[in-house]
């Protein structure tokens, strides 16, 4: 452990400013609310509004995991769980069943989350109407009087041009029937683990100044059309490692003749499938009939 | 002259250890939290607003104190560094007892654009349980939760009711008995 930091990096008045930040969010659920961001041992776009709401919740008795696209081993997870093990002296895992806190950037793991553990997502564009709309009074407003017509508008573009929903991550959801919010970019996949999760989800926006919360239990709707349903991505494909087939699935070159692979994304997930003696999938592809149309 | 009483013995984990009490008893309406420190109380606070008050309030937030937790200004200003806020309306946390609460809506509601810039009231009541008369739905809770809080004025849930249909305005509750604390955020509806 690093002598000379208070525990967990933040100074006490900055802990206390980002919980009565945090308190709000959750007593407002996917409201974004203003916070002051301080300067973090990492750049702007490493994570570091996720650090900090990690930093402000994190005690002796946590057990802490770090995923980046859903692996524990990559360099953005693994540079983050060394911060807090040098800053905090808490215990870190790779199992999602044994952590209290989970900090994500992009994923939400397979496993199925549980009461009284909490999701910390790193957050790069908090706002949804961001891209529609620059002006910051303008989207304020917006939420202010819940008119998200604009959004509803740019999906129908996306069935008109395409013929189909084209957004594949960040997908927007709308929390407790009010909020217009950013899922942060997960992809669409993982849509469905918000809603009504019993875990707490938190969201931290460094470089944007903004922190947001989705409570246990609470309804995450991703936003559709009757004739265009929200539908989640499928693959032809089962895990090279572990074979399974219902886990999000990264598409990997591994030679130079284009050879590619389909692994988990979720490096968890497959390590505890190849404990379990899974392995990859023997026979011959299984039929393609459950491809997504819209993919 | 009195000696001050104490704060927190271990600031830094004090502080962590009440703010997920509390935390958790706001992601979980319904929910008891139970707070050990601070050691010593304040007169005018129980030991559960005490650690709200050295978790959450300092130099950044104006305080509105009841009559009845008036006592409590010096051992705020000490080891809070607090501003006492002269009405309930410019408050950012209030602190009062279950039988002199102002009426809910003399408290900062936000604004629709900021409902976060709300106050949180911090109200001690006489007796805090699970299974009670009162029912709770919405987020947070997975279907329902069944809780007592004693010692309410007549007309209280009313007033809570009326500001409902301010959302995303409101008032975010902790209700406080000695120890334990519990959360009533403003998205929760509470019937019977």
């Amino acid at each position: 452990m690093i002598e000379g930091y208070n525990f967990a990096y933040l100074d006490e008045q900055t802990k206390r400013m980002i919980r009565r930040a945090l308190l709000k969010a959750v007593a407002i659920p996917g409201y974004q609310v203003p916070f002051a961001s301080r300067e973090m041992p990492l750049p702007y776009g490493w994570g570091t509004g996720g650090i900090q709401v990690t930093a402000a919740i994190v005690g002796r008795s946590d057990v802490l995991k770090v995923i980046d696209q859903g692996a524990d081993d990559t360099t953005n997870a693994v540079s983050i769980r060394r911060l807090f093990a040098n800053t905090t002296d808490v215990a870190t895992t790779e199992r999602t069943e044994e952590a209290t806190i989970i900090q994500t950037r992009h994923r939400i793991p397979e496993a199925a989350l549980r009461e009284g553990q909490i999701m910390v997502f790193q957050v790069p564009i908090p706002e949804p109407l961001r891209w529609l709309e620059p002006r910051e009074a303008e989207t304020r407003r917006m939420h202010a009087h819940a008119d998200y017509s604009v959004m509803h508008v740019k999906l129908y573009e996306d069935v008109a041009r395409f013929g189909h929903i084209a957004t594949g991550y960040d997908y927007p959801v709308v929390v407790d029937g009010r909020y217009l919010m950013k899922p942060s970019p997960i992809p669409k996949f993982d849509n469905p683990k918000l809603d009504r999760s019993p875990a707490l989800m938190l969201f931290g926006a460094g470089r944007e100044k903004r922190i947001y919360a989705v409570p246990p239990y609470t309804a995450v709707r991703s936003l559709d059309f009757e004739d265009h349903p929200f539908r989640i991505e499928k693959w032809d494909e089962s895990c090279a490692l572990c074979g399974a087939s219902d886990s999000f699935l990264d598409e990997i070159v591994v030679d130079d003749s284009n050879k590619r692979m389909f692994v988990c994304s979720d490096s968890d997930y497959c390590q505890t499938r190849r404990a379990h003696g899974h392995g990859p999938a023997a026979e011959a592809k299984p039929a393609t009939a459950t491809k997504d149309a819209a993919e | 002259m009195r000696a001050m009483e104490a704060g927190f013995a271990d600031p830094v984990s004090d502080a962590q250890a009440a703010f997920r009490a509390v935390l958790d008893a706001m992601a979980r309406p319904g929910r008891l939290a139970h707070f050990a420190a601070p050691a010593e109380v304040p007169p005018g606070l129980g030991r559960a607003a005490a650690a709200l008050a050295l978790t959450l309030v300092d130099m950044d937030t104006a305080v509105w104190l009841g009559p009845a937790c008036a006592p409590a200004a010096d051992w705020l200003r000490f080891h809070c560094s607090a501003r006492l806020a002269a009405s309930p309306a410019a408050a950012r946390f209030a602190f009062a007892t279950a039988g002199e609460c102002p009426p809910l809506a003399q408290f900062d509601l936000g604004t629709n654009e900021y409902p976060d810039q709300s106050t949180t009231l911090v109200l001690e009541v006489p007796g805090l349980a699970r299974g009670g008369a009162l029912t709770l739905r919405g987020p947070g809770i997975e279907t329902v939760e069944h809780v007592g809080i004693a010692g309410l004025p007549s007309g209280f849930w009313g007033q809570r009711d009326m500001l409902h249909e301010l959302f995303p305005r409101g008032l975010d509750i902790v209700f406080v008995a000695g120890n334990t604390a519990l959360a009533l955020p403003r998205t929760t509806r509470v019937e019977g």
